[in-house]
């Protein structure tokens, strides 16, 4: 887990290694210097010349500079080295997302995705600084604060063998005792905000509903819950500080005695005056130490999730992609199904699609229809490879689809989906889309064919006309038409529009088809309608029925022998013949 | 992206608000007077005993300095090891308050913040609608988590450490004049340039997360879209331009959090090496004046000896230990105060007005056939309208009868959203409204239950102008199913009793029978009790749409407002959907936001409205022959939507 994230450390290895090195350096220095200032205090106390004093001096700030230096250096490089590794997590992240097949992306939700690639990833980040910082100047600085206090204090520093295992494990028991706490409370607390944002976004069921009050109590109730939890697990981290106050008095009152026996006794041969409070510093270092790599270890444990979740869609691997040296070039938009079974990862049992054999000649317009659940879009996401079959094949230009490339593939088979999306920009750059290399001409006639320029163009900035993100600044029927020019634009062999013109009028509608018609007469036209208006005049249609090809003919043919095409056409005219609906 | 993209560039200055820490620590104290008064006396003892340890210090290496020379322990111990015990004996008490003041904090500090988010909260539920409007919902919800968990950093490490601090400094300050005025200048000097560079690394680091946070939202922001078009992405071989873009965020948060901390990393360096360096000082000046034989000017009147000098040194180390780690607050306290202005800010927003004094009660008729107030539920109800001119109250039973006389209404003053609309639905009739996005369908609905309030005209409910009714009262009376349909996190049972809380299972599944949503609730795994999560992610649109009308049904108000789906939902659900809404709207007022003409046909009325204005009214018959704008529509030469 842990290798295949330091892969994103790449070209930031540098700073990363720089940073424990400068720190390494920083602690030796610290540690030396109350070494140093405890001889300098010495010599002042044995009444020494000033030269002496001036030599000491110059040797301290000296340190105190290389010091200072190596943690200006070390606090440079870990910013460095945690940001560009937060950088390139998040762009490896993002990448891998992009490389994903809707079958992958079936597999995240999509605000799954959203946490991984911010909240998750500042996790990992937070912890990796805390590691390549904390992690090596805590136990280096224990080490070593330890070993200066042997060289000085001998005896004395016996205190710390007793010291460091009773703070140890008090602290070990702290964290075994409230990490427990902690996971379980941060789950209540992911549910309460959840809570939250859901009575944001329904405020107007609440407000009608005059349930102010008692949304009001269910938040009441759940926060408190929370409270308690949180509280108990802090009460908990609450014998931290005093456990570590504890040690640090019983040494400086040890210290203090002993310290002064020893000094007194031996007349200060075995210790020296100046060297007491040297060793309060040391002592302060080593327990400090400690308590910092307690506090590593929590927020490690607490970032270790975080770190499975970002690796989890790392180690995804995509389950459709380009085929090495694949054909370029789609010979027409003639579209086969050969024997195509179709099941969904997930849900192996169902077949979504089953032994499915249809031919559409290239330039034909094909209507589909069928209720919900009977794979109408499954069946045309299987031309454009967003999903692959599990038997049989699909062809498009008298070619398997797995042999194209895929970029190629999807160039030529465009397919405008059914929860479509613009995205925050101008109208411009949304229908550049379909090829970043649109001329405003070409642009205008895309949108003339989908009727959208007719709408576009009253707009005061017509189509410079910015588009809020979700789109939300268009109506349904305009939004589906930019759909359609933006998938017009591709120059297409082969077009699907799955159920895209569902909020669009029925004559509009039928203007589209009729330019389509027109203008493209080349391009094979697939179109998935709940409506049987929006294909009676298609070359013939397909209807669709749990899964099977129910039946294919021209709407007179259906409507004489097809049982679920003439209830569909019954059902959506029996208000009256003349209802447009 | 273009429009958003200038705002962040460099670091933006940082302005906050005055008064924000005084509010913040009024809030601690209001929540627990008492605990917060001891947890302050606790911090100010133990960090006052933090400070002390130096003069024990100085007594006992003054006695160890006159005696070690001898070698005779004995001639010392006592006074030595009454110092030491005496100052073991403060360390007891200083343990002791310094664990209960963590034991309290930790109440303290989540015991506020639920406070605070439950008022949070609160206020929330009361705001009027045009808050939402104006907030997004990221905006909103960045207040419960990310601003309220920077108010704990400042609560419970921040405020409490700088406090610490601060009292540490002050007790040094005093012990370091009391041992020597000359030394204490010297440390003067050094903690002014540490002061100064903490003011400024600090302050620029501090900018910069600040920065930073912004450009978090920005990234935040497009990661969201992407992720939502992601199947968009792939069908237009989009992703190296998706990959290209989010490249030039990331980059943009990079530098801004690699500077932010940059400051903040290297803070702490410097300051700990400025203490390092005014220690070398301190003790070259002490050495001077050893030698010298200068004079001590002192409180204590104690001569430089090493037994000063000692403990001052240590002192120096404290004081500068202590500024290092106030300067480590300097970011979260930034930040933390800029999450409680948001919180604030939220709390202080004006609730939604309600001056209506006219209530729904329970109510029966009496013998001589005059209606009265009920002591309990009848199945009838009427407005209890007192007035104040005379005292007395009248009754007026619930009816469903809705007018509306000339009503403008704007939602940003300047801008008319509608103009002079004049309508009535008498009770039990249905009035449809048609026309186009932004008409104004929606918004006379509406001012009808009072989400926002009309500019002009009047609007009146049985008869009574909707002003003078509580506005709860007002809603109750009014049903509503609206187009998205919000699912609330529970059972499937739970929200269909939404609508009437004190509903008895039977009632919530006879509600669900009468709108046609029992056949599918009942192929739902665990039937009326399948859990709904995420807004009912799980169900269908059409599913959504008949639990949300059976929530509506149990509710049984008089009136109702139905806004049709947009979303296409295949023809058979569909027309479930319709049969649940027909069997809604039966015997009720009704008025329907159509978006297919189909439902609009049998309406009593149908209002067309263009640009707020209502450009045609009346029977499907009667427009279809006037040939108007109602006949293009129909006729399918207009989109509705």
């Amino acid at each position: 887990m842990f290798k295949k994230l330091l892969k994103s450390l790449k070209g930031y290895r540098l700073p990363a290694f720089l940073t424990p090195a400068a720190i390494a350096v920083e602690v030796v220095l610290e540690c030396i210097i109350p070494f140093v200032t405890a001889d300098l205090v010495t010599e002042i106390e044995n009444g020494c010349t000033l030269d002496v004093i001036v030599r000491y001096g110059l040797i301290l700030i000296a340190m105190a500079v290389v010091s200072l230096a190596a943690g200006a250096v070390a606090g440079k490089t870990c910013s460095v080295a945690v940001a560009g590794f937060a950088k390139n997590l998040r762009r490896d992240i993002f990448a891998r997302i992009q490389s994903f097949s809707f079958e992958n992306i079936d597999r995240f939700s999509t605000s799954s995705l959203v946490t991984r690639l911010t909240t998750d990833v500042s996790f990992v980040t937070m912890a990796f600084g805390m590691i390549i910082r904390v992690a090596v100047r805590s136990p280096f600085m224990l080490v070593f604060a330890f070993s200066m206090a042997f060289i000085m204090g001998g005896k004395m520093a016996w205190i710390f063998v007793a010291l460091i295992p009773f703070l140890g494990v008090g602290l070990g028991l702290v964290i075994m005792k409230a990490m427990p706490v902690f996971r379980k409370v941060f789950k209540k607390y992911d549910a309460l905000n959840e809570s939250v944002q859901e009575n944001v976004k329904a405020i107007r069921v609440v407000k009608s509903f005059v349930r102010e009050d008692y949304e009001k109590q269910k938040f009441d109730k759940a926060s408190d819950d929370v409270r308690k939890d949180f509280t108990k697990a802090e009460r908990i981290l609450a014998f931290n500080n005093p456990l570590m106050q504890v040690c640090l008095h019983i040494n400086m009152v040890f210290v203090m005695t002993f310290g002064s026996y020893l000094v007194v006794s031996s007349t200060g041969s075995a210790l020296k005056v100046p060297q007491l409070s040297a060793l309060l510093t040391y002592s302060f270092m080593i327990l400090n130490s400690l308590m910092m790599i307690s506090m590593i270890f929590v927020m490690l444990t607490l970032s270790l999730e975080s770190c499975r979740r970002v690796t989890e869609v790392l180690d995804e691997v995509p389950t459709i992609t380009s085929p090495e040296n694949g054909v370029t070039e789609i010979a027409d938009g003639s579209v086969e199904f050969d024997h195509v079974t179709f099941r969904y990862t997930g849900n192996e049992k169902v077949d979504a699609l089953k032994d499915i054999n249809l031919k559409i000649p290239s330039g034909a317009t094909v209507g589909i229809i069928g209720s919900t659940g009977s794979s109408k879009s499954t069946l045309v996401q299987l031309i454009s490879r967003l999903y692959d079959v599990s038997e049989g094949s699909v062809k498009v230009g008298g070619r398997d689809v797995r042999e194209y490339d895929l970029k190629a593939l999807r160039d030529g088979v465009a397919v405008v989906l059914q929860k479509n999306i613009l995205f925050s920009g101008t109208i411009k750059e949304n229908l550049r889309w379909g090829n970043a290399d649109a001329t405003d001409e070409e642009i205008v006639e895309a949108a003339k064919l989908a009727r959208a320029d007719e709408f576009v163009t009253q707009r005061p900035e017509g189509y410079d006309t910015y588009i809020e993100q979700g789109g939300v600044n268009v109506s349904g029927g305009q939004k589906q038409r930019l759909c359609i020019a933006r998938a017009l634009l591709k120059k297409p062999k082969v077009l699907i529009l799955d159920d895209s013109t569902s909020a669009v009028d029925t004559r509009t509608d039928a203007m589209i088809r009729k330019s389509m018609r027109e203008y493209i007469p080349s391009t094979t036209k697939i179109i998935i309608a709940q409506r049987t208006a929006s294909v009676e005049d298609a070359d013939f249609i397909v209807v669709m029925d749990n899964g099977r090809i129910d039946a294919v003919g021209s709407h007179a043919e259906l409507m004489e022998s097809n049982e679920i095409y003439r209830d569909i056409y019954i059902s959506q005219n029996k208000a009256g013949a003349s209802d447009n609906e | 992206m273009s429009k958003k993209d200038r705002s962040a560039g460099s670091a933006p200055k940082i302005k906050l608000k005055k008064g924000i820490i005084r509010r913040v620590v009024a809030t601690v104290f209001k929540c627990y007077p008492v605990r917060t008064t001891i947890a302050l006396v606790c911090l100010i003892v133990n960090a006052a005993v933090m400070a002390i340890p130096s003069i024990f210090m100085q007594r006992i290496i003054a006695l160890v300095e006159d005696s070690y020379k001898t070698g005779n322990w004995e001639a010392v111990k006592v006074p030595i090891l009454t110092t030491a015990f005496t100052l073991a004996g403060i360390y007891v008490i200083s343990v002791a308050s310094s664990f209960t003041f963590y034991r309290l904090m930790a109440v303290i500090t989540q015991g506020t913040l639920k406070t605070l988010r439950c008022e949070m909260f609160s206020k929330m539920e009361s705001l009027p609608l045009s808050f939402f409007d104006t907030n997004t919902d990221g905006d909103i919800m960045s207040r419960y988590t990310n601003d309220t968990d920077t108010l704990r950093e400042l609560i419970s490490e921040c405020l409490p450490q700088i406090m610490i601090s601060g009292i540490v400094v002050s007790v040094l300050m005093g012990i370091m004049l009391y041992f020597s005025v000359w030394l204490t200048l010297v440390v003067v000097v050094g903690v002014a340039a540490m002061f100064f560079v903490t003011k400024k690394i600090g302050g620029l680091s501090a900018r910069h997360f600040v920065g930073q946070q912004k450009i978090i939202g920005k990234e935040e922001g497009f990661v969201e879209e992407m992720m939502h078009g992601q199947r968009v992405i792939k069908v237009f071989n989009h992703e190296q331009a998706a990959i290209d873009d989010f490249n030039k965020v990331n980059e943009e948060l990079f530098r801004e959090s690699e500077r932010a901390n940059s400051y903040g990393n290297v803070l702490a360096p410097i300051l700990n090496n400025i203490g390092n360096v005014l220690y070398v000082i301190i003790a070259f000046a002490a050495g001077v004046f050893m030698i010298s034989d200068l004079e001590n000017i002192s409180f204590s009147g104690l001569a430089f000896s090493i037994s000063v000098v000692v403990p001052f040194l240590n002192m120096a180390k404290q004081f500068a230990g202590n500024i290092n780690r106030v300067s480590h607050q300097i970011t979260t306290m930034v930040m933390g105060l800029a999450g409680a202005d948001r919180i604030f800010t939220l709390i202080d927003t004006e609730s939604e007005k309600d001056n209506g004094y006219v209530t729904l009660v329970n109510a029966e008729y009496d013998e001589n056939g005059e209606i009265r107030e009920a002591s309990e539920r009848t199945g009838i109800w009427a407005w209890k309208h007192p007035h104040s001119a005379d005292g007395t109250v009248t009754y007026t039973e619930l009816k469903g009868d809705v007018r509306l006389f000339d009503v403008d209404f704007e939602y940003v003053p300047g801008k008319r959203v509608l103009t002079g609309i004049s309508l009535y639905a008498k009770p039990g009739q249905k009035v449809a409204f048609v026309g186009a996005t932004g008409a104004g369908k929606t918004t006379i609905t509406n001012l009808i239950n009072r989400f926002y309030d009309i500019a002009d005209g009047k609007i009146r409910y049985d008869g009574i102008n909707i002003n003078k009714i509580r506005k709860s009262d007002l809603r109750r009376s009014l049903g509503i199913v609206l187009q998205d349909t919000n699912l609330f996190t529970g059972t499937v049972m739970d929200n269909i009793r939404y609508g009437k809380l004190d509903a008895t299972d039977e009632e919530c599944i006879a509600a669900a029978k009468l709108t046609g949503a029992d056949e599918f609730i009942e192929k739902l795994p665990d039937g009326y009790l399948t859990e709904i999560k995420g807004g009912g992610a799980s169900l269908s649109q059409g599913q959504r749409q008949l639990i949300s009308i059976a929530r509506a049904a149990v509710a049984n108000p008089p009136v109702m407002i139905l806004d049709e789906a947009t979303s296409s939902i295949d023809t058979r659900t569909e027309a479930i959907v319709q049969r649940g809404m027909d069997a809604l709207m039966q015997g009720r007022t009704v008025f329907v936001i159509a978006h297919r003409l189909s439902t609009v046909k049998n309406a009593n009325v149908i209002i067309v409205l263009d640009h707020g204005k209502i450009i045609e009214r009346g029977s499907h018959e009667e427009l279809i022959a006037a040939k108007g704008q109602y006949y293009s529509l129909y006729t399918g030469a207009f989109e509705l939507e």
